[in-house]
């Protein structure tokens, strides 16, 4: 038997931009975060809060809205435009209450038939002292449990940062999107530098090595789109969330025309095309048993 | 028939290194014990299946010795054994490409990868098993260790057999980037269909389990088991103590700490381990058992009397005339 995942050729169009300028661009404060899309795209939003066991988590928001004429749940990273703001959404970094929001809120979107959209965008889960007190791993664990056996659509979109196991949290997905300049890791470039080289100002050289931007990852067959930044999204963030919105909507109406909500058997399918969606990721190699 | 089902020839554990010398540890070697600085006699420590005899704590474990020491001699039948890492990213770095790192450390440990999988009974009592190898680039989680752990949770499934898992991981492989994490999901969404298939799961924490396995797999299954003293967490203590300057208490991450903060269901001694496998894989077993009769009987029942199955027929003291409780629905 051969099973053989083929070999990836590094053949990512010619970047006009190094990875660590998409880095640093990803990383923009000025660059519009998840309530700027939530102002701009969605209609009646409500925001629900608290993970009804400790607190309510300021760095990962959710609640229901309007979104293309249908009421969805929507979950997303929130980080500060200045420091202010940063130390009240702890820049982004989600606690396990988050995650546990974040969980609460996909069941309740399935207990009603609502797709649920996901933004993105953190440098990665709180790694404090507290969040380990309260179960940091296991709130990612039981989130991804959730979103697995989910049976409503969800599209994720990457708009800034994809950091590790707090950004998977919210991404498993049955279309993941990412923004033409944010980037997608196992571990931010500074840990991923710390981890490979004992060097965390390595961070440029483990955001080249580590292909870690939109059409690299798309060229792997991990996510599903790039959504174009003719200008960086700071600079231009109108373009940029009507762009976004229009993907996300695209793709959504795709999902439920493929999988009415309405149709028990078609979500059972959903689920089982999630599960073969992340069951063929993944490269190796193997020998016939001899 | 799927390939990973062959049973194969095991690898050959253990090579010579590059001096030609042999790596197994001498019988007369003396071992220094992290824990309570004693000097043990290694043999000693072999047979008290490598536990101080002193402080009890628990050395680290290859996931061959983990393997010899739970399951029935000579039950164990390795599955998936050819799956081989490659190079997705085309990694490489000063130290050479990934694939120059993988054969070092295949050669130094004498196993392919960082998990090994397969079939064996303990207490003649049949389950899957996936071990980690520590040794192995810190067992950390790339595309062949998430491939390894699904094949083997569907196979449990398939056979109508419970999955244990015993973990010890430094996190995701950084060498294959994003494939790594896609597997956090992979291995979750694997073991969602074992659970639909009543199957449990049991995890043992063995020291050290951090990041990507911590936060995945491990420690959503049916039963969480430590390790005594095992340190886990999601971010290690020294990303902690350097991000936030705050002061780690003494115990921080340990088997008893995440004990106390209700993170794991029990701490297992090493000594233990079979006894308490063998122990919940009988309960998880009877539950079947009783349900399976029960079930047997409503058809059986069903069949005679031509009535509609309800849930009130599983109730094993039923009333004789409980037909009836049909139409009271």
């Amino acid at each position: 038997m051969t099973d053989v995942a083929d070999p990836i050729q590094q053949t990512a169009p010619e970047a006009p931009v190094s990875a660590w300028d998409r880095v640093k661009l990803a990383r923009n404060p000025k660059r519009p975060h998840t309530l700027d899309y939530l102002h701009d795209l969605v209609a009646d939003f409500v925001e629900l809060h608290g993970d009804r066991t400790f607190g309510d988590d300021q760095a990962l928001i959710g609640g229901i809205g309007k979104f293309d004429g249908r009421s969805v749940m929507i979950l997303g990273h929130q980080k500060g435009s200045d420091t202010r703001e940063n130390l009240k959404r702890n820049f982004g970094m989600a606690r396990p209450e988050g995650y546990r929001k974040a969980e609460r809120l996909m069941r309740h979107a399935e207990k009603f038939r609502m797709p649920v959209i996901t933004f993105i965008d953190t440098s990665g889960a709180d790694p404090t002292l507290g969040s380990e007190e309260r179960g940091q791993a296991i709130a990612i664990a039981e989130s991804l449990v959730t979103m697995a056996g989910l049976r409503v659509p969800i599209v994720a979109t990457v708009i800034g940062e994809g950091g590790s196991g707090g950004a998977l949290a919210i991404g498993v997905a049955d279309r993941v999107l990412m923004l033409e300049n944010s980037v997608y890791s196992v571990a931010s470039p500074e840990g991923s530098a710390s981890i490979l080289w004992k060097d965390a100002a390595k961070a440029p050289e483990a955001a080249e090595r580590m292909r870690i931007t939109a059409h690299e990852l798309l060229e792997f067959g991990i996510i599903d789109e790039v959504i174009a930044e003719p200008a960086p999204a700071h600079e231009n963030a109108r373009t940029a969330i009507r762009a976004t919105g229009q993907a996300i909507s695209r793709h959504l109406r795709e999902l439920i025309a493929a999988f009415p909500l309405h149709d028990d058997e078609a979500l059972d399918r959903l689920v089982a095309a999630r599960y073969t969606r992340f069951r063929s990721i993944g490269s190796w190699q193997e020998e016939s048993a001899g | 028939m799927r390939g990973f089902f062959h049973r194969q020839s095991k690898f050959q554990p253990v090579d010579p290194d590059e001096n030609g010398n042999d790596q197994s540890i001498p019988d007369d070697l003396w071992v220094k014990c992290p824990g309570c600085n004693e000097l043990l006699y290694s043999k000693e420590l072999n047979d008290n299946l490598r536990v101080c005899p002193k402080c009890e704590h628990h050395f680290r474990l290859r996931a061959r010795e983990r393997i010899a020491m739970l399951t029935d001699v000579g039950s164990f039948q390795e599955w998936s054994s050819r799956i081989l890492p490659q190079n997705p990213l085309g990694f490489a770095d000063g130290s050479g490409t990934y694939e120059g790192r993988l054969e070092r450390t295949q050669r130094k440990s004498g196993e392919l990868e960082a998990v090994i999988a397969g079939e064996a009974t303990v207490e003649g009592k049949p389950l899957a098993l996936v071990v980690c190898d520590f040794d192995f680039l810190g067992a950390s989680m790339g595309s062949v260790f998430g491939e390894k752990l699904v094949r083997a949770t569907e196979a449990a499934i398939e056979r109508g057999i419970p999955l244990m898992t015993i973990n010890a991981s430094g996190g995701a492989r950084m060498h294959e980037g994003l494939f790594s994490l896609m597997q956090m999901a992979k291995t979750v969404a694997a073991l969602n269909r074992l659970g639909a298939a009543g199957l449990p799961h049991l995890s043992v924490l063995t020291d050290p389990c951090y990041g990507g396995v911590t936060a995945s797999y491990a420690t959503v299954a049916d039963v969480v088991m430590a390790e005594p003293k095992a340190m886990v967490g999601f971010a290690g203590p020294r990303v902690i103590e350097q991000t936030t300057k705050q002061k780690l208490p003494e115990g921080f991450q340990t088997a008893e700490f995440l004990l106390e903060h209700g993170m794991v269901d029990l701490i297992v001694s090493r000594d233990q381990l079979r006894v308490m496998t063998a122990s919940l894989l009988t309960h998880y077993e009877n539950a079947r058992v009783v349900a399976a009769e029960a079930s047997a009987a409503v058809n059986a029942e069903a069949h005679g009397e031509d009535i509609v199955v309800s849930f009130h027929s599983m109730a094993p003291e039923r009333a004789p005339d409980s037909a009836q409780t049909g139409e009271a629905l």
